[in-house]
């Protein structure tokens, strides 16, 4: 019953989001200021019926209700009730029904903060939500109904891929939607601001905190996908290129470039039709994230839907969902003049060239990710792209991108003076070149790139601290100035210093995995394997029973130089009803470098394999993510985004008279 | 001229999603095979290190799956797990092909996921691979009792392979 109920209040989301596509977007055209205001309505409705449908799924995952087909597919009476609500979205139907509830959470929270937006573009980016929303309902009630009964119900599920069970894989996929969905919003922005015809600096400024929201949680979900493949592999990567991760990276890219080309045209009115478009380009990723992943066109490790009745809906969506849109901005976008010139030494030249980087970055990963299918399909030649193509092509393309980070803030808008620049970085320099030479004399003269790396993270770091003291005049001014600045200073610049100190210690975690080491050894209990100053002593390998599996539990002793460290369980599961054997590495990590060991199958005669990995730095790679995503909060948090955006200028276009 | 430029954009995502459309309509897991209802390539190959071989005459008389498999490739790990209970839940021995891969290599991928395999041939150089016509690895093959390829299945395994294709096949194949 209650099921049934779930199922009823999507397809009332439906009919709501159909009618949000069409009433406000024709009172806009009209001046209906009621119609107009139906938007905000239908968006909030159609956010409390998809809740309750989630509501009603994780139901009859939480009750174990196999009379319902995703819950006998993916679920068992076993499974620990934190993996009984996660596994709501770790299969196909789910996640759907997760993908809709965030877009209705956008569109409702567009609803509600956007009150104060001139109306008729409420109206017209609320009627673009209804119809993304339109579309995923339309897609998950005939292709994938997450309510369908079976008859008669079996006594027990099937249980979940166990690779799944597992809470960093669990909040994953919310962090990764937010991110996708989240997009829709600038996307919605973009496209109501081709149906205007108008994109100005109000415009900008209500795009940013959007996409600035979207980005941080695709960074966490990133960083979280990337952690959870490095504890759960067993094989201490931590990025594979593999195409569903590469499908969430282009998004990415494509996001931060939007965030930085949506600031020119916020401060200097330029660049509008490429901001239009990346917007658009942005949501397309997501929406090809999306689709790359669950219908079939690739085939890869974590996919965990793929069906080809499905690939074809969600194509049909795509080409209505990209091609419309792409279709407006080829009509609308030549008219969209843009205003501030400026030269190519400025800031908007730096965040010129970070764009183009970006941008030409995302289309080395497509192109990585798309050309061995697109071989495939055309001259049935099986090509695999991993690793070399892209440390050949996508790094060289990041490095001078890093390398420009420290400057770009410290030019000024309009024309900057690299010089005055340089002088300024030349701490940062000297830091960089500190910590090359330091690692060069002290650690490991062999690893050139490695070395380099870090001297990069180091000029990042301190070239984005250079560009605070600036600010702040330390050392210049007297001490009870410079923190009344500091303390002055918006939030917004703080945001931006912690991202690009974030940008660092992620390129630091990098360039730091050129000094791993890794040691595999058949071992009898008793015995010791020696990595980098650690000795591992495998005592014993032992059986525990877990709540769906069972387990070799190996106890792994840590010394260093006779002295104990600590004490390290890696276990080999076995999930009983999938028959399926896992490992489950034990990882110690002091911040600094990880130890990373994992059990598997010896000889059969009493001896067990050791996989021991020593990985300096490896924490810093996912720790710099949540430091990026931090810096985007806190530049969120900043009241320029809740007080004056309001007032919008008159509807001349604004600064008509240049090109951009 | 000016205006060509942001045509652009829709003619690029016009190819793209044509190239999705064609990539849509095949399969990427049904190849047809040359060799279905052919006698299975004739082929003696040495074991992983001093294990046993595998030859074709091992296989004669009974119904069987051959699974073509790498240490370097990752769609194997994906399916190992699953043909870990295959050949008890079927009941028919699974014999494996290492795939152009280093003995070593495939000792410690054996030794990390467990051993499925009654039998391991090596096939160093892949030339056993071209006679089945494999395009990657993994593929698995179901052999007749007469020796015939009868089905063949390109790329990983999932339990529903296992269940809709090959469990029906080697129930009939086995016969009463």
């Amino acid at each position: 019953m209650i099921a049934e109920l779930g199922h009823f209040a999507l397809a009332l989301a439906l009919v709501l989001a159909i009618v949000q596509a069409i009433v406000p977007l024709y009172g806009a055209a009209r001046g209906e200021a009621a119609l107009m205001a139906l938007g905000g309505s239908t968006a909030i409705g159609q956010f409390a019926l998809v809740a309750l449908a989630f509501v009603a799924l994780a139901h009859g995952y939480v009750t174990s209700d196999f009379s319902l087909a995703t819950v006998m597919d993916n679920s068992h009476s076993t499974k620990p009730l934190l993996y009984k609500i996660t596994g709501v979205w770790s299969n196909h139907e789910g996640s759907m029904v997760l993908w809709v509830l965030i877009l209705t959470l956008f569109g409702a929270a567009v609803a509600w903060f956007g009150t104060s937006l001139p109306p008729d573009l409420r109206a017209r980016v609320l009627a673009v939500q209804g119809m993304i929303g339109a579309g995923f309902f339309a897609f998950i009630l005939f292709t994938s109904n997450p309510f369908l009964r079976v008859s008669p119900a079996p006594p027990d599920g099937n249980g979940m891929n166990p690779i799944l069970q597992d809470l960093g894989l669990a909040i994953h996929p919310p962090f990764l939607y937010l991110g996708y969905v989240g997009f829709s919003v600038s996307f919605s922005f973009a496209v109501a601001a081709l149906i205007e015809g108008r994109v100005d600096a109000a415009w900008a400024r209500w795009v940013r905190p959007w996409t600035l929201a979207a980005w941080c949680a695709l960074t966490i979900g990133i960083a979280l996908g990337s952690w959870w493949a490095y504890y759960t592999l067993g094989w201490g990567g931590w990025w594979y290129w593999d195409p569903v991760e590469n499908a969430s990276f282009m998004p990415w890219l494509a996001g931060t470039a939007l965030l930085h080309s949506a600031i020119v045209v916020e401060k200097r009115d330029a660049l509008k039709t490429w901001t239009i478009l990346l917007a658009i380009v942005t949501f397309a990723l997501s929406l090809v994230g999306t689709f790359l992943v669950r219908s079939g066109v690739l085939t890869s490790v974590h996919a965990f839907a793929l069906d080809p009745a499905r690939g074809a809906f969600i194509l049909l969506l795509l080409v209505i969902a990209i091609g419309g849109p792409l279709i407006l901005y080829a009509i609308r976008a030549p008219s969209l003049q843009g205003g501030g010139l400026f030269a190519p030494i400025s800031r908007e030249g730096a965040l010129v060239l970070n764009n183009l980087l970006l941008a030409t970055g995302c289309a080395t990963v497509f192109i990585g990710t798309l050309y061995p299918l697109f071989l495939d399909a055309m001259f049935g030649e099986k090509v695999s792209v991993g690793h070399p193509f892209f440390d050949r092509t996508f790094v060289p393309l990041m490095v001078p991108l890093l390398i420009a980070i420290p400057f770009g803030p410290l030019l000024g808008w309009k024309r900057g003076d690299l010089l005055a620049a340089s002088q300024r970085l030349l701490v940062a320099a000297g830091a960089a070149i500190a910590v090359v030479l330091a690692l060069f004399l002290l650690v490991n003269p062999a690893a050139v790139l490695a070395t380099l790396g870090l001297g990069l993270a180091a000029w990042i770091a301190s070239g984005s601290l250079v560009e605070w003291s600036e600010r702040v005049q330390l050392l210049r001014a007297p001490l009870k100035d410079t923190l009344a600045r500091a303390r002055h200073l918006p939030r917004a610049t703080y945001g931006m210093t912690l991202a690009h100190l974030g940008v660092a210690v992620t390129v630091a975690g990098i360039a730091a995995s050129a000094w791993e080491s890794e040691r595999i050894e058949l071992v009898h209990p008793g015995d010791s394997v020696a990595i980098a100053g650690y000795d591992l002593r495998l005592d014993k390998v032992e059986s525990v029973e877990g709540p769906n599996y069972t387990a070799d539990r190996g106890t792994v002793t840590v010394t260093r130089n006779g002295a104990p460290v600590t004490v390290m369980y890696p276990e080999k599961r076995f999930f009983t009803v999938q028959r399926t054997p896992t490992t489950f590495t034990a990882i110690r990590t002091n911040l600094l470098s990880d130890l990373y060991v994992t059990l598997t199958d010896g000889d059969g005669k009493g001896a067990w394999t050791l996989r021991v990995f020593q990985k300096p730095l490896v924490p810093w790679i996912w720790l710099g993510c949540g430091v990026m995503a931090l810096g985007g909060l806190m530049s969120l948090s900043d009241r320029r985004w809740r007080v004056g955006a309001a007032v919008r200028r008159t509807r001349v276009a604004a600064g008509a008279s240049a090109d951009d | 001229m000016r205006r060509l430029i942001y045509i652009l954009p829709v003619v690029a995502f016009a190819a793209l999603a044509a190239y999705f459309y064609l990539s849509l309509s095949r399969d990427p897991t049904a190849l047809p095979s040359a060799m279905i209802d052919q006698p299975t390539p004739t082929f003696t190959l040495a074991g992983l290190s001093d294990q046993p071989g595998l030859a074709t005459s091992e296989l004669a008389g009974q119904v069987a799956l051959i699974n073509f498999f790498a240490s370097w490739c990752v769609p194997c790990r994906a399916e190992h797990p699953l043909l870990m209970s295959v050949p008890r839940e079927l009941g028919v021995p699974l014999y494996g092909i290492n795939y152009k891969d280093k003995p070593e290599d495939a000792a410690r991928f054996l030794a990390e996921l467990g051993n499925p395999y009654s039998r391991i041939g090596a096939d160093r150089d892949g030339r056993v691979g071209i006679d089945f016509g494999v395009y990657g690895v993994p593929e698995t093959y179901v052999i007749d009792k007469a020796g015939r390829i009868r089905l063949r299945h390109v790329g990983p395994l999932t339990p529903a392979d296992v269940a809709k294709e090959i469990a029906p096949l080697v129930q009939a194949l086995k016969g009463p």
